[in-house]
């Protein structure tokens, strides 16, 4: 911005934003899709690997084990590689990386939600009757939604991030913007700048929007502040 | 209705069983107490009648069918459950809590919803409480929710661990009254765990002591129980005052109530200090019609014109038909006159005193 400055230039060019509404609304509905989809695959698959942990506890370490390995190889390195595998314009190297570092954070929620419930709740529902996956989807998740949904929250915003990175792919939604910023001759505050806050926007909106929704999801909870 | 036949329980890498070739028959209609210290298995046996636990073997008989022969899931939606941290769902409103069971059954909204209603009524609940969250209920509150949650889909048999174990004395009398007044009224088959004595006395109309290892110690009514402990054990566990103990669970209608030194109030003086002397005391009561006004002293008698004349004093302790020996007892002690007067309401029935109550234990 400095550099953007020296050249005498403004740093927001507002014409500029003027002329691209059509282009930014459609980066950031990509952005906004690539973060949905990645957040979804990864709750859904964390579910079922939540589900093998509780239900086989030995199981717990080594998937917390596998979930973490991937969490902390380095976002770059994990795209280079899947470009390799499934080519550079494709949605599979982008979402797999994504949803490769919800795991860990989802999981982890999860299983400790779960293990949040009130043992007498789980005999209660027993000895009334419930099968076990009935308990499961109407006791034990709602119960553990306030911890799964601090999680999702968490990956939700991590992942907005990280789709910025993936516009090295060519699928970058917000991140295009940034990162043309950067490649023109002339670095372009005005891209960067409005590609960085629309990137801050969506995620502070979809927090607030799942804060939103926890508090929805559970109205027991008001009465207990109390 | 319920009837375990030799059943054993290990559990697996225990080296004894929790209980073992334990016998015992529970009749439809009867409350029936387990009772015995931590480790007895009261808990594991009552656990195994709705298959929380499995028994090792054995053979366990519910209404004359073998549970194992039953999908767990649907036995236990005929059977209520109650325990002790009650295990509300924390999530539901008290009204889907209550309507549980119905919900699993599919029952229809209108009649779950009536359902609801009516048990609320049952275990008094207030209906403005039906749509509250249970982190919004008293303890006590709770409790009876448990039990409406329990007794919803109107099941033959009900299990109760522990019910009343986590509410303060005062509270839990008061849901133990709550219960028997509930029981005699429904007539479940309930099968309860306590590891209070006095509770299992109270609530049971057999109780069955069990030692470490699910070992039957003795099996009976409370009061077969008080006056002929089987062993020392049951001698030990039953504890100090089983005399008392017995006292409680006798009525005042047990003991050969007595007319007591009581005369119409319009009697002569001659007459009432007869009555006085005949009965050795230096008082008499005063009846007008059957209502009982008070006592007066004979000297007052002697010094005053007719019994109408004086201004009877009050019998602090009166005692209704419903009472047990051990109030009525408590009532002679505390009572200036060393007697117990029993009303029907406000008709004067009779009096006990020391040895009329003493007489009432030892037939």
């Amino acid at each position: 911005m400095i550099i953007a400055q020296q050249y005498g230039r403004p740093l927001i060019d507002w014409a500029w934003i003027g002329n691209h509404t059509d282009e930014l609304w459609e980066r950031f509905v990509e952005h906004l899709v690539l973060t949905g989809l990645a957040v979804a695959i990864g709750l859904a698959l964390s579910l079922v690997l939540a589900v093998i942990a509780i239900r086989w506890r030995r199981t717990y370490q080594p998937i917390l084990a596998a979930s973490s390995i991937l969490y902390t190889i380095p976002s770059l390195a994990a795209f280079a590689f899947l470009v390799a595998v499934f080519g550079l314009f494709s949605l599979a190297t982008a979402l797999i990386p994504l949803v490769t570092y919800t795991l860990l954070i989802l999981v982890r929620n999860i299983v400790t939600g779960i293990d949040g419930v009130p043992n007498s709740v789980r005999e209660a529902a027993d000895g009334m009757g419930y099968r076990p996956l009935r308990r499961f989807m109407t006791i034990e998740l709602p119960l553990a939604a306030p911890v799964v949904i601090a999680g999702v929250r968490i990956a939700t915003v991590t992942v907005v991030g990280l789709v910025t990175v993936t516009s090295l792919l060519g699928r970058g939604g917000l991140g295009f913007f940034i990162l043309n910023g950067f490649r023109k001759s002339i670095v372009s505050s005005t891209e960067i700048l409005v590609g960085t806050v629309l990137v801050v926007a969506l995620a502070a909106g979809l927090d607030a929007l799942l804060l939103g929704l926890e508090r929805l999801m559970t109205p027991w909870r008001r009465g207990e502040a109390a | 209705m319920i009837k375990l036949t030799q059943v054993t329980k290990t559990f697996p890498g225990a080296t004894a069983p929790a209980v073992e070739n334990l016998s015992l028959e529970i009749n439809e209609g009867e409350v029936v107490v387990l009772v015995g210290p931590s480790g007895c298995g009261k808990t594991t046996t009552l656990k195994m009648i709705n298959r929380l636990v499995e028994p090792t073997s054995g053979t366990i008989t519910v209404a004359g069918q073998d549970i194992l022969s039953m999908h767990a899931h649907e036995l236990r939606r005929g059977i209520g459950y109650v325990i002790q941290q009650i295990g509300l769902f924390p999530h539901k409103t008290i009204a889907a809590n209550i309507a549980t069971v119905p919900t699993l059954l599919g029952w229809d909204k209108d009649k779950t919803a009536q359902r609801v209603d009516q048990l609320a009524q049952l275990v008094e609940l207030p209906a403005e409480m039906l749509g509250r969250y249970p982190s919004e209920l008293s303890g006590g509150q709770r409790q009876r929710v448990g039990v409406a949650r329990a007794l919803a889909a109107d099941p033959p048999v009900l299990l109760m661990d522990e019910p009343f174990g986590a509410v303060d004395p005062i509270v839990r009398a008061n849901l133990q009254n709550e219960l028997l007044d509930l029981q005699a009224r429904l007539r479940k088959t309930i099968v309860l765990v306590t590891h209070d004595i006095d509770e299992a006395l109270k609530l049971g109309d057999r109780v069955a002591i069990l030692n470490v290892g699910g070992i039957l110690e003795q099996y009976g009514s409370p009061e077969e129980i008080l006056r002929e402990p089987a062993n020392e054990f049951v001698e030990e566990f039953l504890g100090g005052e089983r005399g008392l103990k017995r006292l409680a669970l006798m009525p005042v209608s047990a003991a050969g109530l007595r007319p007591g030194p009581v005369i119409d109030v319009n009697t002569s003086r001659a007459t009432a200090l007869q009555v006085a002397a005949d009965n050795a005391t230096d008082w008499v009561g005063l009846l007008d019609q059957d209502r009982l006004l008070g006592w007066v002293f004979t000297a007052d008698i002697a010094a005053a014109r007719a019994p109408t004349d004086l201004e009877p004093r009050p019998f602090w302790v009166t005692l209704d038909r419903e009472s047990s020996l051990r109030e009525a007892l408590d009532a002679v002690v505390t009572s200036h006159a060393r007697v117990a007067v029993v009303l029907d309401g406000d008709r004067y029935v009779g009096m006990l005193d020391i040895d009329t109550i003493g007489e009432g234990v030892t037939e």
